[in-house]
């Protein structure tokens, strides 16, 4: 049974508001060297039949887990 | 001449907008139950605030597929008024009948005050009664207010006039893209907007400046 991983971000141009506080609170515990935190929801849908997973994973993605207007997403399937 | 006001799992303004509409504007209202696709006769559709479907996923992002939403799609396919009001806002985004989006305050609080709103357009059918650099006192209450959209949208929204309404005075209390606290779609007749005017129907609730936007959808029906 197919296991889909899913990873879904803020768009880089948009300012990612929490990543931006975890980002001072690493800082304040000192991990200079953290230069950027990005913070987004992860998702996994386990499909019963796989006949075409890359197209109804993107369609299920564009249409409800994904907005493409702020949000890119990237996912990889595990058997 | 009648209001319809959708009540989704989590809405919390619904009561607020209908009884704004029944006891402030004296018109006859009714709600509409999301998995319904009947809008019992309503002229004017308000998607209230609150947290649908508790804001999982995203704001919004579930509530736009409920039944009653494909009724308001229509609805406002053919020329009906909708009005969406902080939740109903990005329920409206969600659904594409409303470009852009909105995201998390940049301040990540959870803001709740009455923000001074200037009118940027009032030749619209949900501001007509106002007029332009008039500055209303409305109360926002939301976590994911910050209108965001693309360049393209922005230069879209400035050459139309869509854009309605702008927090004034530096009181952007998000992060909003060019102040932008309401818009509307390019063919009129379906608004968004953070603040909620259906608070501020009474000088008892601090300010009664909402009536402004409330009572032009009136005229704008009669």
């Amino acid at each position: 049974m197919p296991l889909v991983k899913i990873s879904i971000t803020l768009k880089p141009t948009l300012l990612d508001a929490q990543g931006r506080a975890v980002h001072g609170a690493l800082t304040n515990l000192g991990y200079d060297n953290v230069e950027k935190v990005r913070i987004g929801r992860y998702v996994e849908l386990n499909l019963s039949d796989a006949a075409d997973i890359d197209a109804e994973v993107k369609e299920i993605c564009d249409k409800l887990l994904a907005n493409p207007v702020i949000e890119d997403y990237r996912y990889e399937v595990a058997q | 001449m009648k209001f319809g006001v959708a009540q989704f799992p989590g809405s919390n303004c619904d009561q607020d907008a209908y009884f704004a509409v029944k006891d402030f504007l004296g018109l006859p209202v009714e709600y509409l139950w999301h998995q319904e696709r009947d809008l019992k006769g309503a002229d004017v559709v308000i998607v209230p605030g609150g947290f649908s479907f508790g804001d999982y996923l995203r704001c919004g992002a579930i509530a736009r597929f409920a039944p009653v939403m494909e009724a308001i799609q229509e609805h406002a396919a053919n020329g009906g008024l909708v009005v969406g009001i902080c939740n109903g806002f990005q329920i409206l985004c969600e659904s594409h009948l409303l470009p852009g989006a909105l995201i998390r305050n940049d301040g990540q609080k959870f803001v709740c005050k009455h923000v001074p709103l200037e009118v940027v357009n009032n030749t619209t059918q949900f501001t007509h009664l106002a007029k332009n650099g008039d500055i209303l006192s409305i109360p926002v209450a939301h976590g994911e207010g910050k209108y965001v959209c693309d360049d393209e949208t922005l230069t879209t929204l400035k050459e139309n006039k869509q854009i309605i309404l702008k927090y004034a005075n530096d009181s952007n209390p998000n992060g909003s893209t060019d102040n932008i606290a309401g818009i509307m779609n390019a063919q009129g007749n379906v608004f968004g907007m953070m603040p909620h005017p259906e608070r501020a129907v009474s000088d008892a609730l601090g300010s009664s400046d909402g009536l402004v936007l409330l009572r032009s959808l009136l005229k704008s029906l009669a």
